[in-house]
């Protein structure tokens, strides 16, 4: 019962990072194409300056949650997917580096490596954190003392490496989103064309995906979330076309936060299935933590995660003005 | 060297990093929140520019602690996965409970600090750093509660079916009496790490911007000197209790610091002891009582030695060496002492130069720049003596470090990630170095934005 509540808000934790970082990792994807020159690219960055560390720690605390819940899921997720994972953290640390220390100098050289170290820390993990969700859905070799028997290569299956076109391109739709909506002028107007582009491609990209989660295993509950996250993106592709940027962001946020409902609701009961033999699989009940831990754990949650929720929303509130080009002091850092 | 071995050296590499970072964070988030105040209640442009100016100095720090701690986070599932799967039920939940209560805070709070300065106001403005500086203190004391249970493993039993340790008791695991003696000593070694910072930086611009105006770093060198004092007082009133603690809890560390062979009453205390290539101890220098006196408070106490306690532990726990490596021990813990003691003397120094308005003199300088040194090594040197002394036990008394290894992970998968991080690492380190240089040396950050409302079209006064 108390393990179930905690996959619950383990999907929950995951929801927050993707829909939150999801536009952090699209905008930094975008910016050197969507950033024509240095005032354009400080435009944008500046649109997640001030929330970009907030929403990472969402994922901070879905590990930390994993791990106080579900040992076994955190030891055999992190140390089986452990180059894909470094990759990952390589590619966080530049990125949060990047955003501090790009304007520190004024030096366009300078200035324009930071600007290709945010292009790729965003770009990795929007593509690897598809492919390892994509693996733990559809299942990795793990043996009878729960661990993982493969290598990197077992990871970059065809089945995990749509998964993670998938997420790269929700990302980039989701971060053209966010961009029309917090910029002004030529930006705001390219990023609306990038959206329809990046839509359709995601699109495509997802009907296939969850359309190949279901036909290996129809699970029906999931497959109406499916259709559900479908819907939305369909219906921001529409808002987009009317211009209404406020309903295209809501779109694209829920198609990525269905999209993770579906694949959690597709993964229940178990938490990491096995290929090598059903028997093997990670479940919520034989890789969870005492019920004394998870009833703590479930009143520091409930608690908390509604106030976090509170100021977060307060500091997007704070920045509601959209940020524009004219307004970038010249030469400042 | 093997997987295990490889995964050891990462864990002291990227964590000893990452504690590179950490104090002087936690210190000059409070420092720099004082300098608000100061402003805040008098309206002196001094203290607006000393916090315009440390403040950019701590978001350049800021950046790399966040960075590293993300590694932090990830690493015992990474590495230590047989480690997470026996700990998971007892150490996940402060790990969780950290990121909720405090990462968001910080996180969330300096953004709203960096960029908040001319959309807030005053007062609220003010609050965020504060805010930030409480959920740093905050973070520190759950992971250190967290690395607590690991020296002292309480509220808990052994589950040997399940091959776990499990959770009885809660509050004892955040009131370990490990972290209640660590804390303090922590936060006032922090705190003497961000005061010799701040006392070294200001001493600099005092003498060579001679035509700058003074006035903010005369305070500045105050305020760094009497953190990098007042910590040390704090440092070794509560190493003195944390000392005293491990006496009990820890016998085998406090024998292995001190290169006690034999348990003795009336234990001496040895300054200096040097071994050969062959680990054959040389030559020691000793003054007879004092370690009696340290770790029991009486000059005829029983300290118990190596050779005892490593006979005792193989009748309890079995066949096995459960002594540390002692000149690693027995070394750091005295570059721990000896650094700190000589950062807080340089402080008095300090003072008393610059007594009623004097200037540090240019004989200053290089004392100064060696200064923030010395407290950043004692931090490392201390978490190497704690970890090290810990050994060969991961969990104190249940778990070797040899068992928590990831089984999984492969020699060369972890040579590619210590290689990776390192090479990383060490980038990052000179690009930070360079990049706090170049902000010492530079202009004090404008002060007029901070004044006044925003409106339209007026210039942002911060911007990536
Ligand atoms: C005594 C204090 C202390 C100690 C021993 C550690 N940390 Fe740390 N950590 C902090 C004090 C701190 C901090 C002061 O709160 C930091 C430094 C810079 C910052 O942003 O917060 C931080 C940052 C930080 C972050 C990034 C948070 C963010 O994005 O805002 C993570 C994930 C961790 N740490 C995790 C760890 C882990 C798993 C540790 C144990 C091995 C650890 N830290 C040791
Ligand atoms: C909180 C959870 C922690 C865990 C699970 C942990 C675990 C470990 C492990 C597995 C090792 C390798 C064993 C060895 O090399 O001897 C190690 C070493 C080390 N740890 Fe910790 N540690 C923790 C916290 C910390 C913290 C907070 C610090 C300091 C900031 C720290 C400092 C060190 C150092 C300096 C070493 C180096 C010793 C060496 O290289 O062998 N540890 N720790
Ligand atoms: C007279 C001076 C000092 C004494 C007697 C002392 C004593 C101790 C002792 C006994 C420990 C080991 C605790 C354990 O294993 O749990 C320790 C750990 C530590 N010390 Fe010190 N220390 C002194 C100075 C310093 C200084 C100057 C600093 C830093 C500026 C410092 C930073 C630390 C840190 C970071 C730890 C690891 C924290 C922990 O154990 O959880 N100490 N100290």
């Amino acid at each position: 019962m108390l393990h179930d509540i905690w996959f619950l808000l383990i999907a929950v934790l995951w929801i927050g990072y993707f829909v939150l970082e999801g536009f952090d990792f699209g905008l930094g994807i975008l910016l050197p194409f969507l950033g024509r020159n240095d005032k354009e690219r400080r435009v944008l960055i500046n649109a997640i300056g001030p929330v970009w560390d907030g929403n990472e720690v969402w994922v901070l605390v879905a590990g930390g949650a994993t791990f106080a819940a579900f040992p076994h899921w955190y030891a055999t997720l992190f140390s089986g997917f452990y180059l894909a994972l470094f990759l990952i953290l390589v590619a966080l640390i530049i990125r949060g580096v990047a955003f501090e220390y790009r304007s520190k100098r004024d030096n366009p050289t300078w200035r324009l490596a930071w600007d290709w170290a945010i292009f790729i820390g965003s770009a990795v993990p929007a593509l690897l954190w598809g492919v390892a969700f994509g693996n733990i859905v559809g299942g990795v070799p793990i043996d009878a003392n729960k661990e993982f028997t493969g290598n990197l290569l077992t990871l970059l299956n065809p089945y995990g490496l749509l998964a993670g076109v998938v997420t790269f391109s929700l990302f980039v739709t989701h971060g053209a989103a966010y961009i029309a909506l917090k910029t002004e002028g030529d930006i705001r107007a390219r990023a609306n064309r990038v959206f329809l582009g990046a839509g359709l491609v995601a699109a495509v990209a997802a009907v296939v995906f969850l359309g190949w989660t279901q036909a290996s295993s129809f699970i029906p509950g999931s497959a109406a979330v499916s259709v559900l996250a479908a819907l939305a993106l369909v219906g921001a592709l529409g808002a987009n076309l009317l211009k209404r940027e406020g309903w295209a962001f809501i779109g694209s946020a829920a198609t990525i936060g269905l999209a993770v409902v579906a694949l959690f609701l597709h993964l229940y009961p178990n938490v990491m299935p096995s290929s090598t033999n059903p028997a093997f699989s990670l479940t919520v009940s034989n890789a969870s933590s005492t019920d004394l831990t998870l009833q703590i754990m479930t009143v520091v949650a409930v608690v908390f995660t509604p106030i976090v929720l509170l100021y977060q929303g307060w500091t997007y509130w704070i920045f509601r003005k959209r940020v524009s080009a004219a307004r970038i002091p010249d030469g400042a850092n | 060297m093997d997987a295990l071995d490889l995964a050891r050296w990462q864990f002291g590499i990227t964590t000893v990093y990452h504690f590179l970072f950490v104090p002087l964070t936690i210190s000059l988030t409070f420092i720099v929140a004082g300098f608000q105040t100061a402003w805040f209640r008098t309206g002196n442009d001094k203290y607006l520019k000393a916090t315009r100016f440390y403040g950019e100095l701590m978001l350049i720090n800021f950046a790399m602690g966040v960075v590293t701690g993300i590694v932090q986070e990830f690493q015992f599932g990474m590495n230590w996965s047989d480690y997470s799967r026996y700990v998971g039920d007892i150490f996940g939940a402060p790990l969780a409970i950290e990121g909720l209560l405090a990462f968001f805070l910080e996180s969330t709070f300096l953004g709203l600090w960096i960029f908040g300065w001319d959309k807030l106001s005053k007062k609220l403005h003010l609050a965020t750093i504060w805010i930030v500086a409480v959920g740093t203190a905050i973070s520190a004391y759950i992971i250190l509660a967290a690395n607590a249970w690991m020296q002292q493993p309480v509220g808990s039993t052994i589950n040997q079916a399940a091959g776990r340790a499990e959770l009885k008791d809660f509050p004892a695991v955040l009131t370990n009496p490990t972290v209640l003696f660590a804390f303090p000593h922590v936060i006032a070694g922090a705190f003497m790490t961000g005061g010799a910072f701040v006392l070294a930086v200001a001493v600099w611009r005092l003498v060579k911007r001679p035509d700058e105006d003074h006035a903010p770093f005369r305070t500045a060198a105050k305020v760094g000197a009497v953190a990098l004092l007042v910590g040390g007082l704090f440092v070794v009133a509560s190493g003195d209790q944390l000392g005293k603690h491990i006496g009990v809890d820890q016998p085998m560390k406090l024998a292995a610091a001190e290169n006690l062979r034999t348990t003795q009453t009336g234990a001496p205390f040895s300054v200096v002891t040097l071994w050969g290539p062959d680990g054959k101890q040389i030559f020691s220098l000793e003054i007879p009582d004092v370690l009696s006196i340290l770790a029991t408070n009486n000059p005829n106490g029983t300290v118990q030695g190596i050779d005892n306690l490593q006979a005792q532990y193989v009748a309890q726990y079995g066949a096995g060496d459960y002594t540390p490596v002692v000149p690693v021990t027995f070394w750091s813990f005295r570059l721990m002492i000896g650094a700190g003691t000589l950062a807080a003397f340089a402080a008095l120094w300090f003072l008393w130069r610059m007594r009623r308005g004097r200037a540090p003199g240019r004989g200053a300088i290089a004392i100064a720049v060696l200064l923030p040194f010395l407290p950043l090594a004692a931090n490392s040197f201390a978490w190497i003596f704690t970890e090290m002394g810990r050994q060969p036990w991961i969990v104190y008394g249940q778990q070797l470090t040899s068992q928590g290894v990831s089984p999984s992970v492969g020699t060369l998968e972890v040579l590619i990630t210590v290689v990776g991080f390192t090479v990383l690492y060490g980038g990052l380190a000179v690009i930070e170095m360079g990049l706090l240089l170049k902000k010492i040396k530079g202009e004090v950050p404008g002060t007029a934005a901070a004044a006044g409302a925003d409106s339209d079209d007026k210039p942002m006064t911060f911007a990536y």
